[in-house]
C-alpha cells in the first residue's frame, strides 16, 4: 500500500509540472501582451503563438486537481478549503483569460479591445501568482485541525513563503513566455526574447530558486540538493543557451531547470503532501489522505494508459503548428456587419 | 447568514449557468460534426458555409463553457471540503477520468480544427471537429457518472464510515447514470435544434423583407438567382437546409427526452420515491398525474403538503409514468416521509460535522414548490419547443418561412425554451435530491447505507464570508460575460454567413474555382483563421 501512493504522489507532481511548464508560457505570453507588446500587431502576433494550443494546455490544471480529488481526497479537500480566497480570485483570473482570448478580436473598438488585453495580461500574471501561492503553502503548511480543516481565519494562508511560491510561478511564466516566443515568432518579438532573456533570466528565476532553497534547506537530506543544483545549472545551461540564440535549447533547458527544481522540492517535502502548522500529527501525507487501494489502483491504470496518448497528440499539435509566426502571417481583422 | 445556505445558492448558480453553456456546446458541436461530414461527402458549398457560420457560434459559446467549468472542479473542494473527503475515493475517480479521457481530447482537437483549415488534409481536419465532439459528449457521460452516483450510489462498501469504491464498473454502468446520459444528450440536442431553427427562420425571414425571396401564387419559395456572395441561391440553402435539419432535431430530441424521461421516472420512484411524490406535490397515494395543483394558503401562509388542491388531474397517469400501467398507488408524500424517519433517524445526529445544525430535526421533504414547478416547466418548455418544431416544419414545407414579423420574433424567442426545460430538469432532479447530497436508495440495485446530509457537506474551515465573498464576485462576473456572450453571438448571427466566412465578402475577385481549400486561394503565408 505504500507503492501506490507513491506513485500517485510522483504522478499528481508530474501533472503540476507539466502545467507549469505548458501553461507557464501561455500564462507568461499573456502578461506580456501589455508587459511588452506596444500594437495591435504585436499583441496579435504572440497572442496567435499560443492560440492553438492554450486550451489544451490548460486542461492540465483540471486533470492535476481531478488527480488530487481522485487519489487524495484529503488533501484536495484541506488545500482547496483552506485557500478559499486565493482560488476564488485564481478561477475569476483564468475566468476572465480563457474568455478574452476568444473575444478580444471580436471586439469592435480599441477600447474594448484594450479592457480585453488588460483581462488577459492581469488575468495570467494573477493566476500565475496564485497558483504558485497554492503549490507554495502545499510544501509549507497551514494551521490545520486534526479534521484537516483550516483554523485562524480566511488569511490564515498568508506567509511570506506563499507570497515567494507566487512570484516565482509569475517569474518562471515570463521566462517560460519569453523562451516560447523566441521559438515561435520571427521579428520583433524573437529579438525582445533574445533581449529579454540574457538580460533578465536570472531576474526571473531567482524566486524560484529561493523557494526552493527554503523548503528544501528545511529538510535534512542530500538527494533534494543535488536536484536543487541540477536545476540551478539547467538555468545556467538556459541563460547560455540564450546567449548563443539556441532558442530550442533555451525551451528545454528553462522545462529541465523546472523539472529537476520541482523535483527537490516535492522530495524534499515527500511524504508530507500538506503539513500543519498547529500540530506535525495533523499534517497531510501521501498515506494518509490517499483513497483506497482499489482506487489508485484502477486510475494508476487508466493514467498510465491514457497520459502517453495524451502527449502523442498534443505533440502532434505542436508539429503542426511548428511554424514561426511573423507580422506578415497575421490577416487583417474582420469586423462583422449585419447581412 | 448561513454558510451553507450561501454554498448551495453559489452552487446552484454557478452551476445552472455553466448547463447554459453546456448543451449548447455538445448539441451544436455534434450539428457542426455532421455538417462538415456532409460537407466533406458531397462537396456542396451550402454545407461548408453552414459548417462554418454555425462553427463560429459554436466557439463564441464554448470557451464560456470552458471558462466556468473550472468554478465547477474546484468548488468541490472549496466550499464542500466534508463532501470531497467523504465521497473523494468514488466521486474523484469520473472527474479524472472526465479530464484524462474527454478534456485533452476537446481541448487539443478544437485548438487543431480551429486553426487547421486548410493546413490539414481535409480528412485529418474532419477528424480533428469529431475527436473534439467526441470529447465532449464523453465529459458528459463521466460528470453523469459522477451525478448519478449522488442519486444513486453503487460500486461501494462502506470502510471506517466512508464508501470506498469496489466498483468501477458498477458505477460506469449505473442504472441511473444510463437514464441520465440519454435524456442529458437529447436535451443538449433540441437545444441546438431550437438555436438552428430561430436563427435560420430570422435570415430567411430578413431574405424576404428585403425582397431577395420571394413567394409564388402556390406558395412556393422563388429564390433570387443574383445577389451579393454572401446572400445568393447558397445562401437560400444555408438558411433553409438549417431551419429544416433544426426543426427535425428539435423533435426527434424531443421524442429521446421523453422516452428516455419516462425511463428515469420509473427509476425514481424505486429509487428515490420522495423526489417523485414531492414533483406531483402528492400527499395522498394515488395514480392521478397533477396538472396544476395550488396550495391552499387560508392557515396563515403555512402551507404544507395537505394544503395543496389538485386543480386538474390526470387520472392513472402518475401511476402510468411510474410503473406503466394506470392502476398501481404511487406512494405519497404522508406515506413516505414515516418510512424515511424509520430508515434514517428523525434528527441530525448529534455531531460536531453538523455544526450548529447537530440534533436538529430532519426535514424530509424537498421544497416543494421548487420541484413541482421545475418538473412541469420542464416538460412544459419541452413539449413547446416540439410543438413549434413541428408547427415550423409544416409552415416551411413550400420552401420560405411567412412574412410575418411576429411569428419570426416568436422562433427567434422560441430558442430559450429548451434552455428553459434543461435548467428547470436540473433543478428539479437536484432539489428534489434535498435534504440529501448524496441519496441513500431503498432500491436493491444501489446500496442504501451510503448517505450524507447536505447539511453535513460544506467547508467547516470555510466562513461564511469567504462564501459570500465569492458568490458577489462570481455572480457579478457571470452577469457581466452573459450579456458580453449574448452581444456577441447576436451580433454574429445578424453577420449572416459572411460572419464565420470572411472570405465570402473579402475575396470577391476570387472565383474560389478549385473549392477544394476550402476558401479559395489564401496565400500560404497567411494564417487562414488568427485570434
Amino acid at each position: 500500500m505504500e507503492f501506490l501512493p507513491t506513485f500517485w504522489f510522483i504522478l499528481v507532481a508530474v501533472l503540476w509540472v507539466g502545467y507549469l511548464i505548458l501553461d507557464g508560457f501561455d500564462l507568461g505570453v499573456g502578461m506580456l501582451m501589455r508587459g511588452w507588446a506596444r500594437n495591435e500587431s504585436q499583441r496579435r502576433v504572440i497572442l496567435n503563438t499560443i492560440g492553438p494550443v492554450w486550451d489544451g494546455n490548460e486542461v492540465w490544471l483540471v486533470t492535476a486537481a481531478g488527480a488530487m480529488f481522485a487519489a487524495f481526497p484529503l488533501w484536495y479537500a484541506a488545500l482547496f478549503a483552506g485557500l478559499y480566497i486565493p482560488l476564488t480570485i485564481t478561477l475569476l483570473a483564468l475566468i476572465l483569460r480563457a474568455v478574452s482570448i476568444e473575444y478580444r478580436g471580436k471586439a469592435l473598438t480599441a477600447r474594448t479591445r484594450d479592457r480585453w488585453d488588460r483581462c488577459m495580461a492581469g488575468g495570467s500574471a494573477v493566476a500565475a501568482f496564485s497558483i504558485g501561492l497554492m503549490l507554495a503553502v502545499s510544501t509549507t503548511g497551514l494551521p490545520l485541525n486534526a479534521n484537516g480543516d483550516r483554523m485562524g481565519g480566511p488569511f490564515a494562508w498568508l506567509s511570506w513563503e506563499g507570497v515567494l511560491g507566487g512570484l516565482a510561478v509569475v517569474g518562471f511564466s515570463l521566462a517560460m513566455g519569453w523562451a516560447y516566443l523566441g521559438l515561435k515568432t520571427d521579428g520583433a518579438p524573437r529579438e525582445a526574447a533574445h533581449r529579454h532573456l540574457t538580460r533578465w533570466l536570472p531576474l526571473y528565476l531567482l524566486p524560484m530558486g529561493a523557494w526552493g532553497v527554503v523548503v528544501v534547506s528545511r529538510q535534512n537530506s542530500l538527494i533534494p540538493w543535488v536536484l536543487l543544483a541540477l536545476a540551478l545549472a539547467s538555468a545556467l545551461g538556459a541563460l547560455m543557451a540564450a546567449g548563443l540564440r539556441r532558442e530550442g535549447w533555451t525551451f528545454i533547458a528553462l522545462g529541465a531547470s523546472l523539472l529537476a527544481g520541482a523535483a527537490g522540492i516535492f522530495l524534499a517535502v515527500f511524504p508530507v503532501v500538506l503539513p500543519s502548522t498547529i500540530d506535525p500529527a495533523f499534517s497531510l501525507t501521501a498515506m494518509n489522505s490517499s483513497s483506497s487501494e482499489y482506487t489508485l489502483t484502477f486510475m494508476a491504470w487508466v493514467a498510465v494508459i491514457m497520459v502517453p496518448i495524451i502527449l502523442a497528440y498534443s505533440a502532434f499539435v505542436y508539429w503542426v503548428f511548428r511554424q514561426r509566426l511573423h507580422e506578415t502571417h497575421i490577416p487583417e481583422s474582420h469586423v462583422v456587419t449585419p447581412v | 447568514m448561513d454558510p451553507l445556505d450561501i454554498a448551495r445558492w453559489q452552487f446552484g448558480i454557478t452551476t445552472v449557468y455553466h448547463f447554459m453553456m453546456v448543451p449548447l456546446t455538445i448539441g451544436l458541436g455534434l450539428v457542426v460534426a455532421t455538417l462538415q461530414t456532409m460537407w466533406h461527402r458531397t462537396g456542396q458549398e451550402h454545407y461548408l458555409r453552414m459548417t462554418k457560420f454555425w462553427g463560429k457560434l459554436f466557439l463564441i459559446n464554448f470557451i464560456m463553457g470552458v471558462a466556468t467549468g473550472l468554478v465547477q472542479e474546484f468548488q468541490f473542494g472549496m466550499a464542500w471540503s466534508e463532501y470531497s473527503r467523504f465521497v473523494g475515493d468514488v466521486f474523484g475517480a469520473p472527474l479524472a477520468l472526465e479530464a484524462l479521457m474527454a478534456f485533452f481530447l476537446e481541448s487539443v482537437f478544437l485548438g487543431l480544427w480551429i486553426f487547421g483549415w486548410q493546413r490539414l488534409p481535409k480528412r485529418v481536419h474532419l477528424a480533428s471537429i469529431w475527436c473534439a465532439v467526441i470529447g465532449t459528449v464523453f465529459s458528459a457521460y463521466f460528470i453523469l457518472a459522477a451525478n448519478a452516483w449522488m442519486q444513486h450510489p453503487v460500486g461501494v462498501e462502506m470502510v471506517d464510515g466512508r464508501p470506498v469504491m469496489n466498483d468501477i464498473w458498477a458505477v460506469l454502468t449505473n442504472n441511473t447514470l444510463l437514464v441520465h446520459f440519454p435524456h442529458t444528450l437529447a436535451g443538449a440536442l433540441s437545444v441546438a435544434g431550437g438555436f438552428l431553427l430561430g436563427i435560420a427562420w430570422f435570415h430567411l425571414w430578413k431574405r424576404r423583407r428585403d425582397g431577395i425571396d420571394a413567394v409564388a401564387a402556390d406558395g412556393t419559395v422563388l429564390v433570387a438567382t443574383t445577389g451579393s456572395k454572401g446572400r445568393d441561391e447558397t445562401d437560400y440553402r444555408v438558411w433553409y437546409s438549417s431551419l429544416r435539419w433544426g426543426a427535425w432535431i428539435a423533435l426527434v430530441a424531443f421524442l429521446g427526452t421523453a422516452f428516455s424521461g419516462h425511463a428515469q421516472a420509473q427509476l425514481m420512484i424505486q429509487q428515490q420515491p420522495l423526489k417523485m411524490a414531492a414533483a406531483e406535490a402528492a400527499c395522498h397515494d394515488g395514480t392521478a398525474f397533477s396538472v396544476l395543483s395550488v396550495a391552499d394558503l387560508r392557515s396563515d401562509g403555512a402551507t404544507d403538503c395537505d394544503d395543496v388542491v389538485g386543480v386538474f388531474e390526470v387520472p392513472g397517469l402518475l401511476s402510468f409514468l411510474a410503473h406503466n400501467d394506470f392502476t398501481t398507488d404511487v406512494p405519497g408524500v404522508n406515506t413516505l416521509i414515516p418510512q424515511y424517519q424509520a430508515d434514517y433517524g428523525t434528527h441530525l445526529p448529534d455531531d460536531p460535522m453538523y455544526g450548529e445544525r447537530a440534533g436538529q430535526e430532519i426535514d424530509y421533504l424537498p421544497v416543494m414548490e421548487v420541484t413541482y414547478w421545475g418538473f412541469r416547466i420542464m416538460i412544459t418548455f419541452g413539449g413547446l419547443a416540439a410543438l413549434a418544431a413541428a408547427i415550423a416544419l409544416w409552415l416551411t414545407r413550400k420552401g420560405t418561412v411567412p412574412a410575418s414579423k411576429p411569428l419570426m420574433r416568436l422562433a427567434v424567442a422560441g430558442i430559450l425554451a429548451p434552455f428553459g426545460a434543461n435548467a428547470a430538469g436540473w433543478i428539479f432532479t437536484e432539489m428534489g435530491r434535498q435534504p440529501f447530497v448524496v441519496a441513500p436508495n431503498p432500491d436493491p440495485t444501489g446500496i442504501d447505507q451510503v448517505w450524507m446530509y447536505t447539511a453535513a457537506a460544506v467547508s467547516p474551515g470555510v466562513s461564511a464570508a469567504e462564501l459570500l465573498f465569492s458568490l458577489i464576485l462570481l455572480t457579478t462576473i457571470y452577469a457581466v460575460l452573459l450579456v458580453v456572450e449574448v452581444v456577441l453571438l447576436t451580433r454574429y448571427v445578424k453577420g449572416g454567413v459572411p460572419a464565420g466566412m470572411p472570405e465570402l465578402t473579402q475575396d470577391e475577385h476570387d472565383d474560389d474555382a478549385d473549392g477544394a481549400g476550402g476558401g479559395g486561394t489564401v496565400d500560404s503565408d497567411v494564417l487562414a483563421f488568427a485570434y
